[in-house]
């Protein structure tokens, strides 16, 4: 089979999804007119006795899916996650997270990398959102091939789950050997000493770029891809810090309650050491390229480079020697 | 202790009208008395669904006490999640726990929550409490036992003021849509609402309309005449090819003089002990009278 070297998240879990479908006959797709968007619609050819159209009503597909996972069925409840996170919010805390249901929520077009469509549609606050309510599982994969193991781990798992997808085509990283994936386990990507940098999402690609520039100039950063934002890796987050003593991290998404907010959990707690947040700051995102969108909004690799210079100074003179 | 016995099991049961109408006594005798035991709780609206609640759990619907979670059972949502106190009557009558549980709740640490919770009770299907959101589950229920060929049918009880909520007329609009004749709608429609009559914070009128026009099956009965509600019961059990809204037409407070028809006893009040004593004496009286 010829594999692509690039390919958008949502196309992965979409094409996946099928494969899913035929493993487990008890997973069923709701769709809130979306299917094109979300990729679910290979799902709804292939099984359409078990794809659910509900309209674009997604409070009500919400409590659906609640009840269809009370008779066992596993629900994957398919939108953009703004939608997921915001309209239907309190029947996936009050019904699903309480209830503590086996309900998948997916949300697709997550930050300004959704472009175009503007700010109605970026979901820039979803993470933080479904961290917040007890029992979920949060979890943005970076590359298509860890989508399709994602997918497969979230229908393992029993539970609720919030999964990001992603609309840009994104290089697939090439591993000698790629590693399973676990939920609640981040990944050393690449080994670093200077400083780690800790991403989710299409900002792994970002913070893989960025160590690479970096190492032309002698500087040794690590990249951690942390798929999963909750439970968040509390132990590698501590080892990276203690390791490097400098920490960036890098999310598509809001600077509030994410990533940059999870880790800082960890760290303040655990391991205390300087550390700089790429991400949205408190903003909307607004329409455009998605590339240029991440200029706009800083979440390039320069920007990534430069929060790592930024944490390097504040690096205490002892520990900067000491790296060298 | 007798009763709770003697309602166990799978089977309908065959309780006869006098019965139901002197259960439904009891389970308003038992609900004030848990929401006076709890220091707070919904009179008025558990009041009301009394009548429904004794002619679905001792009468319509399939249950197993001993095994809560039996697969082809019946399914109650109980939409209007603030009136539990007359569904956590009706289930510990039915032997889904122990009867003197009932004193602890709303009490820290009490399987009896303030609103219905799933995972500490024996016999609630989802949790409720938030307005708008049973409607939804009921029907992913209805939805999952007919995708899995079976004849199990799923009863949800909303508050008429719960029809402000639009995410209801998003699952009315759905039902209709998917045909789901195996699940009833019921409202128990006793004109007042949290602060006021639903008259006066939101026109619902006409309701029966509105459910008619989303493709739903209307019947508007007497929700405290227990030989039309069973009947009601029966005739959505024969509706093919779409779902039953049962308007059930109620009094806020029913079966206590001093309750009826007043907002002030919708919530969070508990009577005090005279209250209490007059309330229960008046449903014995009741209970004696045959009515």
């Amino acid at each position: 089979m010829n594999h692509p070297s690039h390919q958008s998240l949502r196309e992965a879990f979409g094409l996946h999804l099928v494969e899913v479908g035929k493993k487990h006959p008890q997973v069923l797709v709701l769709d809130a007119d979306l299917a094109g968007g979300t990729h679910t619609y290979h799902f709804r050819d292939t099984f359409p006795d078990r794809f659910i159209q509900c309209g674009v009503a997604e409070q009500n597909m919400m409590g659906v899916a609640a009840g269809l996972a009370t008779t066992g069925f596993i629900p994957l409840v398919t939108t953009f996650g703004v939608f997921a996170s915001l309209r239907a919010l309190e029947q996936a805390r009050s019904l699903i997270g309480y209830g503590n249901l086996n309900v998948k929520i997916i949300g697709a077009h997550p930050g300004v990398d959704t472009g175009p469509d503007g700010a109605s549609h970026q979901a820039i606050e979803d993470l933080s959102i479904f961290r917040a309510i007890p029992n979920y599982t949060v979890i943005s994969p970076f590359d298509a091939r860890e989508m399709e193991q994602a997918l497969d781990a979230v229908i393992q798992h029993q539970g609720p789950v919030y999964m990001r997808t992603g609309r840009s085509p994104l290089p697939i990283v090439e591993y000698f050997s790629r590693p399973s994936f676990q939920i609640g386990k981040g990944l050393v990507l690449r080994p670093g000493r200077d400083l780690a940098i800790l991403a989710t999402g299409i900002m792994v690609h970002r913070a893989l770029e960025a160590s690479d520039r970096l190492k032309t100039e002698g500087l040794e950063a690590m990249v951690v891809n942390l798929s999963t934002l909750k439970p968040i890796d509390a132990k590698l987050i501590a080892k990276c810090a203690q390791a490097t003593g400098a920490v960036v991290t890098a999310e598509d998404h809001t600077m509030y309650g994410g990533l940059g907010s999870a880790v800082a959990e960890v760290l303040a707690q655990r391991a205390p050491c300087p550390m700089e947040m790429v991400a949205i700051q408190d903003c909307f995102g607004g329409s455009g390229d998605p590339e240029e969108l991440a200029c706009q909004y800083e979440l390039t690799a320069d920007d990534i480079i430069r929060a790592g210079r930024r944490v390097l100074a504040r690096k205490p003179p002892a520990a900067r020697q000491s790296v060298h | 202790m007798e009763l709770a016995k003697q309602y166990r099991g799978p089977q309908e049961l065959g309780t006869s009208l006098m019965e139901l109408r002197e259960l439904a006594c009891r389970l308003r005798q038992m609900a004030l008395q848990t929401i006076f035991d709890g220091g707070s709780g919904h009179p008025g609206g558990s009041l009301s669904a009394a009548d429904l609640v004794a002619g679905l759990y001792f009468h319509e619907l399939r249950l197993d006490p001993e095994n809560p979670h039996w697969p082809d059972r019946d399914r109650f949502i109980l939409s209007k999640g603030h009136a539990c106190p007359i569904l956590y009557a009706a289930l510990a009558l039915r032997g889904f726990f122990a009867l003197d549980l009932l004193k602890t709740l709303r009490r820290t640490g009490s399987i009896l929550q303030g609103h219905p919770d799933m995972l500490k009770t024996p016999g609630v299907e989802i949790n409720t409490g938030s307005l708008g959101l049973g409607i939804s589950s009921g029907v992913g229920m209805a939805l999952g036992l007919r995708q899995q060929g079976k004849s199990a049918r799923v009863y949800v009880l909303m508050g008429d003021g719960e029809q402000n909520e639009g995410s209801v007329w998003e699952a009315a609009m759905f039902s209709a849509h998917h045909r789901l004749d195996n699940l009833v709608g019921i409202i128990d429609c006793n004109k007042i609402q949290a602060e006021n009559f639903t008259a006066q914070i939101m026109n619902l009128e006409p309701l029966a309309d509105k459910w008619r026009s989303f493709g739903w099956h209307v019947r508007d009965i007497d929700g405290h005449d227990l030989d039309q509600i069973l009947d009601a019961f029966r005739e959505a059990r024969h509706m093919a090819g779409k779902p039953t809204c049962i308007i059930a037409h109620t009094i806020k407070g029913k079966g206590v003089s001093f309750m009826e028809n007043q907002p002030q006893w919708h919530g969070s009040a508990a009577p005090n002990a005279g209250e209490l004593a007059l309330a229960l004496a008046e449903l014995e009286a009741a209970k004696e009278g045959g009515q």
